[in-house]
């Protein structure tokens, strides 16, 4: 795999990403797929390459997916939790970009409550810096491994039907993905409350449908989404109960859909809000682990490209 | 002290022309518009003028107007001088050909008392080459809560009142500064908007807020905010100006209210009138500015309001900001732009598209804020005090923020090609700028 077919410093969203370049990074996930499923699990791709992984918003599984990705490629990889008390000035945040850029790191990892943080600190270093979700505007590797497992499921990434179901309005996983999958010309049906699911995401190209029932009729794809309450500030449902009981995925509603359409969840779940449990856990349909596997894979791919492209740009650069 | 402009292209706002003519200026004041073709000496002499004494400005063309009057300019003097002061703000505001600053009290501390507001008249005057008149705060601390000594403001030279960017939401409180502010004849301007709805909001909500995800208002907020105060002029009989219109859905309801004869006026900003909610693009902060800039729509039908009279001023809202306050992430970072120098060019982009021409354009920016004031200036007419300006409205620029006279220099124009330049600025007849 070579990186000409990926011209980007950073991977900052999905926005700038051509279909092409969709493509040629989950064909090299893919490869990555199959070394993770291998006892000796090792590559040396980012060898004698310095990743930290900056999170300025508490993660357990993106970060730790982040970890796993940079180590399996040979990488010093270093976590830095940096406390939501110690960033209420956003100075900080461009000085501590500042000062990490001059330790010399080559990948940053970057999530930020705000939107369009990762995007300013990308400006301040002269390394190659990931987005792992900055407030509620992109989270990029997210919706390619979700567009991984997809692929994988359906054998295509195109020409499906798939619906992205609940809180749309606080997520930065359903832009991501809302952009990802319209550009590989997929047909995309937002379902959820309009508190949640507001009408100005029609012009992103999608149907909306406030009735699971209805909105479900005959996806490939059933993509459910976490209530954010640590995002809301205001009553944006009634209850919880309540939400469960109209919006919630339980094997009623799910019935609507095609028959061997799968159900995705970025995690983590709040069962009995979004998700019944035993969808969730019915190897049949669920493939939530599946996307947990992939996002390894789809974060090795990304890095080991952006490696290459800035290995390359610091060769011109010297040469 | 006699000064003859001749060979001037004459913007009239009051008389809606726009000719070449000669003007007379003598101690400060405008003695007589004059046509075109008159030989100066022969002139000074019908007149008794000591020719040795009188100084001649040939225009050769250039556009002459009434100077710019600005309401709502913030200085951050007292509490915030790093960011502007009475000095750079009177620099940049002669540089605009802006030659009334009416100053906003959202300061460190709140200019709510006559004591805060003699400090900020004498700073002014001591500083200043343009004229300032200072603006209190309707409510102490601009906290909503209790109305501000409006009287004694006024005897020490307050000129409207008003909480800036703060609604005051208790409709008790305002109705009650709202009838005691008409009891003095005391202008209030206030900021429609409903405070609750638009709480927090960095951009305007549609696609682009929604594809950033920036935390949106709807345009409605202001609909809301306008019709609340229009309801509670019909109460209490108050002058009014609403600080920005900005959206189309506003509009009718400030026609309505002008038609049912209510005291009512309303301005806009200039960032309003000439950017839309795509310019912010990757999160650029010098583009948040409050309320947030709004659709193309928008931007279309403020200008239409302009163009026929409902809007009735444009004001630059110059609002100084530091490099520290914009470089932050678009939610948290200070919004305001500093706009005392670009009003002029920009707002001529509005001509040069030929949405407005010349007399309208000044009407907006100095007729009708110094009418709305009860100012004799913004005038091209026997009595009214010189301030003008002479600009071209033709000769281009690239907009280099670093060469603002402004202490700070956030400006959305940064490295935009521009049209119009001020050659010289004159207050009460004396130039206080030349370029």
């Amino acid at each position: 795999m070579s990186a000409a077919t990926f011209d980007h410093r950073h991977l900052l969203g999905i926005e700038t990403l051509k279909p092409h370049e969709i493509t040629a990074l989950l064909d090299l996930a893919d490869s990555y797929v199959e070394l993770n499923r291998r006892p000796e699990k090792h590559s040396d791709a980012l060898a004698g390459l310095t990743q930290i992984n900056m999170f300025f918003e508490n993660s357990t599984r993106t970060q730790a997916s982040f970890e796993i990705a940079g180590k399996r490629l040979g990488a010093d990889v270093m976590n830095m939790a940096m406390q939501a008390s110690s960033i209420k000035k956003g100075e900080t945040l461009i000085d501590t970009a500042m000062t990490l850029n001059a330790m010399h790191p080559d990948l940053l990892v970057v999530r930020h409550p705000h939107s369009g943080a990762v995007d300013l600190l990308s400006q301040k270093v002269n390394c190659a810096v990931l987005n792992a979700g900055d407030g509620k505007h992109e989270h990029p590797t997210q919706a390619l491994l979700d567009a991984l497992t997809i692929r994988r499921a359906k054998g295509r990434l195109h020409r499906l039907n798939i619906a992205i179901c609940g809180d749309v309005a606080h997520s930065r996983v359903a832009r991501s993905n809302l952009i990802l999958l319209g550009k590989m010309e997929n047909r995309i049906r937002l379902i959820g409350p309009p508190t949640l699911v507001p009408g100005q995401f029609a012009e992103f190209g999608a149907e909306i449908y406030d009735d699971m029932r209805e909105g479900l009729k005959d996806v490939d794809v059933v993509m459910m989404l976490r209530l954010q309450k640590e995002r809301m500030d205001g009553g944006f449902i009634p209850s919880e109960r309540e939400y469960f009981h109209r919006f919630g995925l339980d094997a009623d509603k799910l019935s609507h859909a095609k028959p061997d359409a799968i159900v995705m969840h970025p995690g983590p779940m709040n069962r009995g809000v979004e998700i019944d449990g035993t969808i969730a856990d019915d190897i049949n349909r669920s493939v939530i682990q599946e996307q947990v596997e992939m996002g390894v894979a789809v974060r090795m791919a990304a890095m080991d490209l952006l490696a290459q492209n800035l290995r390359k740009s610091r060769q011109a650069e010297a040469s | 002290m006699t000064l003859l402009f001749i060979n001037a292209r004459l913007i009239d706002p009051e008389a809606g022309t726009d000719s070449l003519g000669a003007l007379l200026v003598q101690d400060g004041v405008i003695a007589e518009v004059l046509p075109e073709g008159m030989e100066p000496g022969q002139l000074f002499r019908a007149r008794n003028i000591d020719e040795a004494s009188a100084q001649v400005v040939d225009c050769s063309g250039k556009c002459l107007a009434p100077g710019i009057v600005d309401i709502g300019v913030k200085v951050c003097e007292p509490g915030e001088r790093h960011k502007e002061s009475y000095k750079t703000a009177g620099l940049a505001a002669a540089a605009g050909g802006v030659t009334t600053i009416v100053t906003r009290p959202d300061t460190t501390p709140t200019i709510d008392s006559p004591e805060t507001l003699e400090f900020v008249t004498r700073r002014a005057q001591a500083d200043a080459p343009v004229n300032v008149l200072p603006m209190a705060a309707l409510t102490k601390e601009r906290a909503g809560r209790e109305m501000t000594e409006i009287g004694f403001l006024m005897d020490a030279g307050a000129v409207a009142f008003s909480d800036c960017d703060h609604v005051v939401s208790n409709t008790k409180v305002f109705s009650r500064a709202l009838t005691y502010a008409r009891s003095c004849g005391a202008l209030v301007i206030a900021h429609p908007q409903e405070p609750l709805l638009s709480a927090g909001a960095a951009a305007t909500s549609g696609k682009f807020a929604a594809l950033r995800g920036l935390p949106a208002v709807s345009p409605m907020a202001e609909r809301m905010g306008l019709d609340r105060d229009i309801a509670l002029l019909e109460m209490t009989g108050a002058k009014y100006h609403a600080d920005q219109i900005t959206t189309a859905r506003a509009l009718p309801a400030l026609e309505r209210a002008k038609a049912n004869g209510l005291d009512i006026t309303a301005g806009t900003s200039i960032h309003h009138l000439t950017l839309n909610e795509l310019d912010v693009a990757d999160y650029r902060t010098f583009f948040k500015v409050k309320p947030p800039l709004r659709s193309e729509e928008d931007r279309l039908a403020v200008i239409e309001a302009v163009r026929t009279g409902l809007i009735d001023t444009i004001s630059s809202m110059h609002t100084p900001q530091d490099e520290e306050s914009k470089r932050l992430p678009f939610e948290e970072a200070a919004a305001g732009a500093v706009a005392l120098e670009t009003l002029l060019p920009a707002a001529l982009r509005l001509v040069h598209a030929q949405q407005l021409d010349l007399p309208g354009l000044f009407r907006a920016l100095a007729l009708n804020p110094a009418k709305r004031l009860g100012l004799a200036s913004g005038r091209l007419s026997a009595d009214a005090p010189a301030d003008l300006v002479l600009f071209d409205p033709d000769a281009p620029f690239v907009m280099d923020r670093f060469k603002l006279r402004s202490k700070s220099q956030n400006t959305p124009y940064d490295g935009q090609r521009m049209q119009g330049r001020v050659l010289a600025t004159y207050v009460a007849g004396t130039a206080v700028f030349t370029n």
